[in-house]
């Protein structure tokens, strides 16, 4: 079963993320800001983060950038679920290292089939 | 001086031939007489002789005396008369048309005078015939540069026009006002006094802007842009934001392909935009939560009603979670948009003046400010040639420059490469060098830092750059070839060289009598600042002053009360850049001055103090030559006043009271009244401090071209011919 990190600082999301995340058969954690994440990237070992760019102490991009500076983790997925929509910040992301990226609001299909194909179990 | 000295050795030499005269023939005589005579006779003679010698020396003694005094008096009324009678008359030649000799002296002198009198009248009535057609001829000219001034005190915007030096040629009435609400502090009491004709605009403006814009407009100008200004936006050292627009002044005849040697001065046109920004920069604000803000919120209700939709069988406790999720979300949405229809009502839509830029230009002028500044090696990589962004390049070059000051002192790098690419609407600057990667950590600090570039500091960090142009900056490894660069995206321009939306708006309607006198075209020839002894007198600045104390001893406790002063440019009193103001003496004033200066008690209690208002006319008079009549005076007063204030004028002084003995050393007085009188200026107004600096200024006008007639021509030369004369060496 692969594992999901879902990091985003807002309830409202974390909830249905969580819920969908299960039903589609991954095992979940939940990380509420940049610092928690590193921590439980490192012990929770997830193949997948789902990460918000905008959190308090780290942001998402700093924690893509710590993620792809550690060669041990190189084979970790990242999809950066941001609420910033411009050109230039998808750009910024996906040049950090994410592999994809999502805008606010999104299908929950479209996720779930973006998730898989990033995963490569489509 | 010259001339009385040689009509005194005359007088001299006449005396001597005098007594020659009256004693010769008479010797002579006595002596042949005794040489013929036998010597009896020479006996008898002697007898007869010697003892009535005495009656006759004295005789003699009397008559030299009386032919003496005869000599003295014609000398007075021929010589020393028609030598005044010179000086009146070149008065009359010169600084004074209206004078007239006054008929004195013996009749043939009146009658020189008169006849004189007679020639000025001729010569006067031709004069005016001359003037006459030489005003007509003038004034379609005048009615050009009436209409110009017209325009400018009429515009909206705040205009300053300055030759290449960066000193101010013309402002309009705006220009002045806001300069003055600008001013903090002293300064305010000088009326505005950082803005004024044959100022340096670098007094108010960032000189590496002015410049860095200069720049710009010659790189248009070479490649025969129509447009050919710059925009850019400063702060102020009260934090005030100003947006400026520059445009180029042309020399007369340049035709459209003009290169960069024919611009001449340049043209700003400055906005106060401070208020302006902040509303948008709440407008951002507003935008950011009606789109970014409403993103999140539409994230969570649509994966909400999806996780809904998707599982009708949900256990009843999840569904009320995920319904509780909606209810809060729409509620949080609707009071948003309420909140966000009410602040938007009064936001303006302003923008940060992003300008069209050729990338190749930006990186150019990147890279020659990094090798001159930082002596750091730079190359090009592939570079777009036909990239044209929007941008502000002054805060971008900047920012580069910033980042390889950084990049040096931190990683040492010996080489800083450039590329410039672009993909859809994102135009890329990258920043490359190879070895040592970046840390994040330390790119973070640098991104939020205040940018400073050894002295060059400004409030501005990377990230205000990167959102002023709605773009982004971060560092990215090239693994494969071991570099790192920094990438800027700024957004590319739509179409090259747009037309810029017209900025100027002229007002009409309201046609307001107001003149502005702020203009003098002629400082375009005018250059280089502070005060340069050598220069010639017609093309210094000066501040003409005067004070009025308690009394006229300043050891004795006597104190200024009151400054006036005005400023003379290329030749011309400037009736509106004056200081003029009262000052507390922290003292009673003296009962009977109060009648001479008309100032009383009730009008210096409550003034700033001499510790307030030195400053400020300190400031007023930098970088100019001081002007005053009996100027030692005035300077005691400040000089008394360097230990406790600090404030020291170390500018030269001219004093019209020496400069008038310099011109007309034959005149019995050289107070400030009679002068005015022999040049014929009215004085209306004296004994304010601000009337008498005007005609003292006005008097100094008169004197220059006298001066000049005497072979003075620059301020040294003035200042050692007023050392000179003998009423220098009265100490005060």
């Amino acid at each position: 079963m692969k594992k999901i990190l879902i990091v985003d600082d807002e309830a409202n999301i974390v909830i249905s993320l969580e819920f969908l995340m299960k039903k589609e058969g991954f095992h979940v954690a939940v990380a509420n800001d940049g610092e928690e994440a590193l921590e439980l990237i490192a012990s929770f070992a997830p193949d997948l983060v789902l990460l918000d760019v905008m959190m308090p102490k780290k942001s998402g991009y700093e924690v893509c950038e710590a993620v792809r500076r550690n060669p041990e983790r190189a084979g970790l997925k990242i999809v950066m679920l941001t609420a910033k929509g411009r050109e230039t910040e998808i750009a910024k992301g996906l040049a950090l290292g994410a592999d994809a990226y999502i805008t606010k609001p999104f299908s929950t299909k479209d996720l779930v089939a973006k998730v898989r194909s990033v995963l490569g179990d489509a | 001086m010259r001339d009385s000295w040689n009509a005194r050795l005359r007088f001299m030499l006449a005396a001597g031939v005098l007594g020659l005269l009256m004693t010769g023939p008479f010797m002579l005589t006595a002596v042949l007489l005794f040489a013929d005579a036998k010597e009896v006779e020479r006996a008898a003679l002697a007898e007869l002789l010697l003892p009535r010698l005495p009656l006759g020396a004295l005789m003699t003694v009397m008559g030299f005396v009386i032919g003496l005094s005869l000599l003295r008096g014609l000398f007075k009324q021929y010589v020393q008369g028609l030598l005044r009678m010179a000086e009146t008359l070149r008065l009359m030649l010169g600084a004074n048309r209206n004078f007239r000799v006054a008929p004195e002296g013996p009749p043939e002198v009146r009658e020189l005078g008169r006849a004189a009198n007679d020639l000025a009248q001729q010569r006067d009535e031709l004069l005016t015939d001359v003037e006459s057609q030489i005003a007509r001829a003038k004034s379609s000219v005048e009615e050009e540069k009436n209409r110009l001034a017209a325009l400018m005190s009429e515009l909206a915007q705040a205009v300053v026009v300055c030759n290449l030096d960066g000193r101010i040629l013309l402002y309009n009435n705006r220009a002045r006002l806001q300069f003055k609400a600008l001013a903090q502090g002293p300064t305010s009491m000088s009326g505005g006094a950082l803005i004024g004709l044959g100022r340096s605009i670098f007094s108010i403006l960032e000189r590496s802007q002015i410049t860095h814009s200069l720049e710009n407009i010659q790189q248009r100008l070479r490649r025969g842009s129509s447009e050919p200004t710059a925009n850019f936006i400063t702060s102020t050292r009260s934090g005030q934001l100003l947006r400026v627009q520059m445009a180029p002044v042309l020399a007369p005849g340049a035709s459209e392909d003009a290169g960069e040697s024919d611009v001449r001065g340049f043209v700003l046109t400055i906005e106060n935009i401070t208020r302006s920004f902040e509303r948008e920069t709440q407008r951002d604000q507003v935008l950011h939560t009606l789109t970014d803000g409403n993103r999140s919120a539409l994230a969570n209700m649509r994966a909400a009603v999806e996780m809904l939709g998707d599982n009708p069988d949900m256990e009843p406790e999840m569904r009320a979670r995920f319904i509780g999720i909606l209810r809060d979300e729409v509620t949080r949405m609707g009071s948003r948009v309420e909140s966000v229809v009410n602040e938007f009502a009064d936001s303006l839509k302003t923008r940060w003046p992003l300008e069209d830029v050729l990338g190749i230009d930006l990186i150019a002028a990147a890279q020659r400010r990094i090798e001159d500044r930082l002596k750091l090696a730079t190359k090009t990589e592939e570079m777009d040639g036909n990239l044209w962004i929007r941008a502000d390049s002054f805060s971008l070059i900047l920012a580069i420059n910033f980042l390889a000051s950084r990049l040096q002192d931190h990683y040492d790098i010996r080489e800083l490469r450039f590329r410039l690419s672009s993909e859809g609407g994102m135009g890329f600057v990258d920043l490359i060098w190879s070895g040592t990667p970046l840390s994040s950590e330390t790119f973070y600090t640098w991104e939020l830092e205040p940018m400073n570039i050894g002295a060059e500091t400004t409030p501005l960090t990377l990230r205000d750059v990167a959102e002023r142009h709605g773009g982004e900056v971060w560092f990215q490894r090239e693994k494969a070839a071991h570099r790192v660069f920094i990438r800027f995206v700024l957004p590319v321009a739509a179409t090259p060289e747009a037309e810029p939306e017209a900025q100027t708006q002229i007002q009409q309607g309201h046609r307001g009598e107001s003149r502005p006198e702020y203009y003098d075209f002629n400082l375009f020839s005018f250059s280089e600042s502070g005060v340069d002894l050598d220069r010639r007198l017609v093309d210094m600045t000066y501040s003409v002053f005067d004070t009025e104390t308690t009394g006229l001893e300043p050891s004795a406790g006597d104190e200024i009360i009151q400054f006036g002063a005005v400023r003379v440019v290329n030749n011309r009193l400037l009736r509106q850049e004056i200081f003029d103001q009262l000052v507390d003496p922290m003292r009673p004033l003296r009962p009977e001055g109060i009648p001479i200066h008309g100032i009383t008690e009730d009008m210096v209690r409550g003034q700033p103090t001499i510790d307030q208002v030195l400053p400020a006319f300190h400031e007023f008079c930098s970088e100019t030559v001081l002007v005053a009549h009996n100027a030692a005076f005035d300077m005691r007063f400040l000089q008394l006043k360097e230990d406790s204030t600090g404030i020291r004028f170390s500018q030269p002084v001219l004093d019209t009271l020496l400069l008038s003995a310099v011109i007309h050393p034959n005149q019995e007085t050289h107070r400030l009244e009679a002068i005015a009188e022999r040049f014929g200026i009215n004085v209306i107004g004296r004994h304010t401090a601000l009337g008498d600096a005007f005609v003292t200024g006005e008097v100094f006008l008169k004197m220059v071209p006298l001066l000049n007639e005497m072979g003075i021509h620059t301020v040294r030369q003035a200042l050692d011919a007023s050392e000179k004369t003998y009423l220098a060496r009265v100490k005060y």
